[in-house]
């Protein structure tokens, strides 16, 4: 007989209703001493990673992609059963039937899915062209609904990298229900939801949801065949550990087989876990070796997940990322941290399993987290560059002490809230559009509102500033509207059956609008406030360049003219934004986040009133312009920290690359300077900061891409200096001497 | 009050415990041959600042200081412009930031006397360890530098003391134990770094019109260094 799932666990509330925050609560160890305990990885972790690795090594030498399974569409039931190497595994379960195989997903869009396995030398099958040549995908219906402005808005890029051909991702199931209660009780749950909703007026919002909660119970069901056909039976609770990894990766998995979105995040589910894990150790069942063996395994296999893109996605996003973000550490509300061994362990199979941008680690910072843990994340960060951290002192009084990060940096509460990913606007290119009465800088196309071209020897900041104002009210409304457009389809054509089904009913939306090149704006328009900027015209007429004539305050050197330009131009941008009401009452909120895309943006844009050339690129997210931050690392930092987060709820992104022989000379004093640099930012209202630190190899790597590198800071004994303050010669000096000495 | 100052660098981890605010003062006394900054040697070639803008600066980045942390004052030579120096220091002591001074040691005024009560530590750069090299590379005497050592041992001033090593000047073991000699009896001496020349500086003294006298000097190896370093007993 299977013993009590639910024995030794305390607390009454969260075994009725679902709330896997009380379960958590009342049943969580804080952990508030060091690493010690960590085991390293078992002889058979390590022949899978090898194999795993040698995988890799062969996708890598195939053009990036292994396989395509050109004849099935991908969801929970369309594959056998996969495995790496079956009777060695301890977590089963892949996409396909076979490890880095990809499958097609079409329900975003078909033209996506054929370009992509024609990019990797595949042809989709007839059998799913002709399918879907009858069934309408998420981007057939936003484009029989886009209007003409919004598809030259999105042609010439002013609003950009829109989750119109693809799933859009940033919504995250609460995978550890299934674990806890067991598949039939959340079908049992949602059951009752919908009779009572069945009780209301039948409007289309009802309806809609009605239809929805069927489709949700329709994949939960489809979840437990999935599950059967690897051998496990899920329908009740995890009696034991392995049975809670197990599911909550199958959970993972069904989202992962039905929608392709750019972040298909985790969650925050190491002190979940942990709860099991410790339960498991006490009744002696397992080890800490076995442990951290599961998790190890676990995360082998969150490494293989896998989406088919297009080679232009892959500009965009480079890396092939799918942004399993795994949030870690916080605080609780009740003021115990959230930390626990698991926390730590999910940390050290960077260590066993060697350095990985998946899952994508977070730590949620909190002056308070234990100094034990701080240390640790900071030894990670030197040895791995694998972290990013976020403030959890800001989140926790918006989101609570169950929240999770989507993507990189979008916080929501788990299970109860959701987002509609919307993408980014380029502002440099609205500014340009305001100058050019409308028309796109490259092309001349009029793709807003026609006004006159701004005629002058000198740009007027005021006159600037009313263009600007101008533009920009008619871009908010056109950008809500669009955003509008794309999830409404999105609901309709690829709606995310599984992640919702693990979600509340009555769910909390999110809107969630972006910003790229922020710091190109603010110097453009500290250059024409504080300097003497005169446009250059082409033969149509067109402003196409600048030459500017003095000095101006340059954003990321702790300067308020220009910081608070910085500021001005995200808060009055938000402000715009809500005057424009949102589809399914979802909330406004806004982004700094570019990715890796402030390459493309930047190509796409052209020359700015700051001095930046046509097609140089961005700088990524809210990150001062390279080469213009010359005050030092913490005036960097101290700059992006004043953009309020209240304006930007849906983060706030700034990547901060150090050399380790500038952060300290020995390993504990850089572990110690890192710990006090996060505290800092983040006692100064700083949101999300990735931490590098960065050796001789980046060294070249930063040369070749500054601004990936934008901070880096070099020691050159007597004192330290900004990398990019070094000319050519002596970037090539320093990096050939650092090589030199390795030798 | 207003003192010159060549620029700052928000984040200095090796000049001093913790995280630093590293202020570079205008000004030097010593013309030395290796120098990295020669363009902070001329005082009117700094930027006039007052010490109120400077304290809004360094409020800034106090929560980065943590327990440890706070602000260097190097330079040029800090010690030059000992009153301004001092007004600084007595408000960084008031507003409770710790202190660091970077100095060649040629200076003791009793403006500087004043200066070391408000300091938490002094990191003194002894360029050479005999007379003659030392007038040879800077063209100032040691002597100068050893009353201010001796001064600061006789206050139990925490003290870090650093040189710059350069092959064929001071990289024998003989050169660091005379350096070793020359502290061994100061009770408040933590620390003896040796730090490798190198010729990052080079280009300044290019852009200042000036012939770089180090041309052509090789640096020394890290193993060098670390072997130097080994000499020196554990303080």
């Amino acid at each position: 007989m299977k013993s009590n799932p639910w024995r030794k666990f305390k607390g009454k509330s969260w075994q009725s209703e679902i709330d896997i925050r009380g379960f958590i609560q009342n049943n969580y160890m804080p952990y508030t001493s060091d690493c010690s305990f960590l085991k390293g990885p078992t002889e058979r972790t390590q022949n899978l990673k090898e194999r795993v690795e040698k995988l890799f090594a062969l996708e890598k030498k195939r053009g990036g992609v292994l396989a395509i399974d050109t004849k099935t569409v991908s969801s929970l039931l369309t594959y056998k059963p996969g495995y790496v190497d079956k009777k060695n595994e301890i977590i089963v379960g892949l996409q396909t039937d076979s490890p880095l195989k990809r499958g097609v997903n079409p329900f975003g869009g078909i033209k996506m899915v054929r370009k992509s396995c024609e990019a990797y030398g595949y042809k989709l099958d007839k059998k799913i062209e002709n399918y879907f040549s009858f069934r309408t995908t998420h981007n057939d219906g936003v484009f029989r609904a886009y209007t003409e402005e919004m598809k030259k808005a999105r042609k010439n890029g002013v609003i950009t990298g829109l989750p119109d051909a693809y799933g859009r991702g940033r919504i995250i199931g609460d995978y550890r229900r299934v674990p806890l209660y067991g598949v039939d009780f959340l079908i049992e749950k949602k059951q009752t939801d919908k009779k009572n909703l069945g009780e209301k007026l039948m409007n289309e919002e009802n309806i809609r949801l009605l239809e929805e909660l069927y489709r949700q119970m329709d994949f939960l069901g489809q979840l437990k065949k999935m599950a059967k056909m690897y051998g496990f039976d899920i329908s009740k609770p995890a009696s034991n550990s392995l049975e809670a990894t197990q599911w909550l990766y199958f959970a993972y998995l069904g989202a992962i087989k039905e929608q392709n979105g750019a972040a298909m995040s985790l969650g925050r589910i190491g002190t979940f876990l942990d709860i099991y894990f410790e339960r498991d150790i006490k009744e002696g069942r397992l080890t800490e070796e076995d442990v951290q063996e599961i998790i190890d395994d676990f995360v082998l296999k969150l490494r293989l997940a896998r989406h088919l893109r297009t080679p232009e996605y892959n500009e965009l996003f480079a890396g092939d990322p799918s942004w399993i973000t795994e949030s870690l550490g916080g605080m609780g509300t009740d003021g115990r941290t959230l930390v626990t061994k698991s926390s730590y362990r999910f940390l050290n199979t960077l260590y066993n399993l060697g350095s990985s941008p998946e899952p994508n680690l977070t730590v949620l910072w909190s002056k308070k987290l234990p100094e034990n843990f701080k240390r640790f994340c900071a030894k990670a960060s030197i040895d791995t560059n694998s972290l990013q951290y976020e403030n959890d002192d800001i989140m926790r009084p918006l989101y609570g002490d169950d929240y999770g990060i989507a993507c990189c940096v979008s916080a929501m509460k788990l299970g109860k809230q959701m987002q509609y990913f919307g993408a980014r606007c380029n502002l440099p290119k609205v500014l340009l559009m305001a100058l050019n009465g409308g028309r796109d800088e490259l092309t001349g196309e009029q793709i807003g509102p026609q006004i006159n071209i701004y005629k002058t020897k000198k740009l007027n900041y005021k006159e600037v500033m009313r263009r600007y104002n101008f533009y920009q009210k008619w871009l908010c409304n056109l950008y809500v509207n669009t955003m509008n457009v794309i999830h409404f389809m999105h609901d309709k054509y690829a709606y995310e059956k599984l992640e919702m089904a693990l979600h509340d009913t009555k769910v909390e939306r999110f809107m969630a609008f972006g910003i790229a090149g922020l710091s190109v704006i603010a110097d453009s328009i500290s250059a024409i406030k504080y300097a003497d900027v005169k446009p250059i015209y082409c033969k149509n007429g067109l402003i196409v360049d600048f030459k500017v004539k003095g000095d101006f305050p340059k954003y990321g050197n702790d300067d308020d003219r220009v910081d608070s330009l910085a500021t001005k131009i995200v808060t009055d941008f938000y402000n715009e934004l809500k005057k424009t009401r949102s589809y399914r009452n979802s909330k406004h909120t806004l982004s700094i986040l570019t990715i890796t895309s402030n390459v493309v943006y930047g190509k796409k844009t052209g020359a700015t009133p700051d001095g930046r050339q046509k097609g140089e690129p961005f700088a990524p997210g809210a990150n001062p312009m390279h080469k213009r931050d010359l005050s030092g690392a913490l005036a960097s930092l101290n700059s992006v920290s004043k953009i309020p987060y209240r304006c930007c709820r849906d983060g706030i992104s700034n990547t901060f690359s150090i050399l380790p022989s500038v952060i300290g000379k020995s390993e504990a004093e850089q572990v110690d300077n890192i710990v006090t640099m996060l505290d800092g930012y983040f006692l100064k209202q700083g949101h999300h900061l990735n931490v590098n630190v960065l050796n001789r190899e980046h060294l070249i790597d930063a040369m070749k891409n500054p601004d990936k590198y934008p901070n880096l800071t070099i020691r050159v004994s007597g004192y330290a200096v900004n990398f990019h303050k070094l000319n050519r010669e002596q970037q090539k000096e320093v990096i050939s001497r650092t090589f030199h000495s390795k030798i | 009050m207003k003192g010159y100052i060549h620029s700052i660098e928000t984040l200095g981890a090796l000049d001093g415990p913790g995280l630093r605010v590293v202020i570079f003062f205008q000004g030097c006394p010593m013309r030395c041959k290796y120098c990295q900054n020669p363009d902070t040697w001329h005082m009117k070639d700094g930027t006039s600042t007052d010490i109120k803008t400077l304290f809004k600066k360094i409020e800034n980045y106090r929560p980065y200081f943590g327990a440890k942390g706070g602000v260097t004052i190097s330079g040029g030579e800090p010690f030059m412009q000992a009153e301004f120096l001092l007004n600084l220091l007595k408000e960084l002591k008031k507003r409770k930031i710790k202190t660091a001074v970077d100095t060649c040691g040629h200076y003791l005024s009793p403006s500087v006397k004043e200066c070391l009560e408000y300091t938490d530590l002094i990191i003194l750069d002894i360029k050479q360890a005999t007379d003659a090299k030392h007038k040879k590379l800077t063209e100032k005497s040691l002597s100068n530098v050893l009353k201010f050592l001796n001064y600061c041992c006789s206050q139990k001033k925490k003290l870090w003391i650093r040189q710059v090593i350069i092959p064929g000047i001071n990289d024998t073991r003989k050169d660091i134990e005379k350096l070793v000699s020359l502290v061994k009896n100061c009770k408040s001496v933590r620390k003896i770094e040796l730090l490798p020349f190198h010729s990052m500086g080079e280009w300044k003294w290019k852009k200042l019109g000036r012939r770089y006298p180090m041309k052509g000097k090789k640096e020394p190896t890290p193993e060098r260094i670390r072997k130097l370093q080994s000499i020196i007993p554990r303080i």
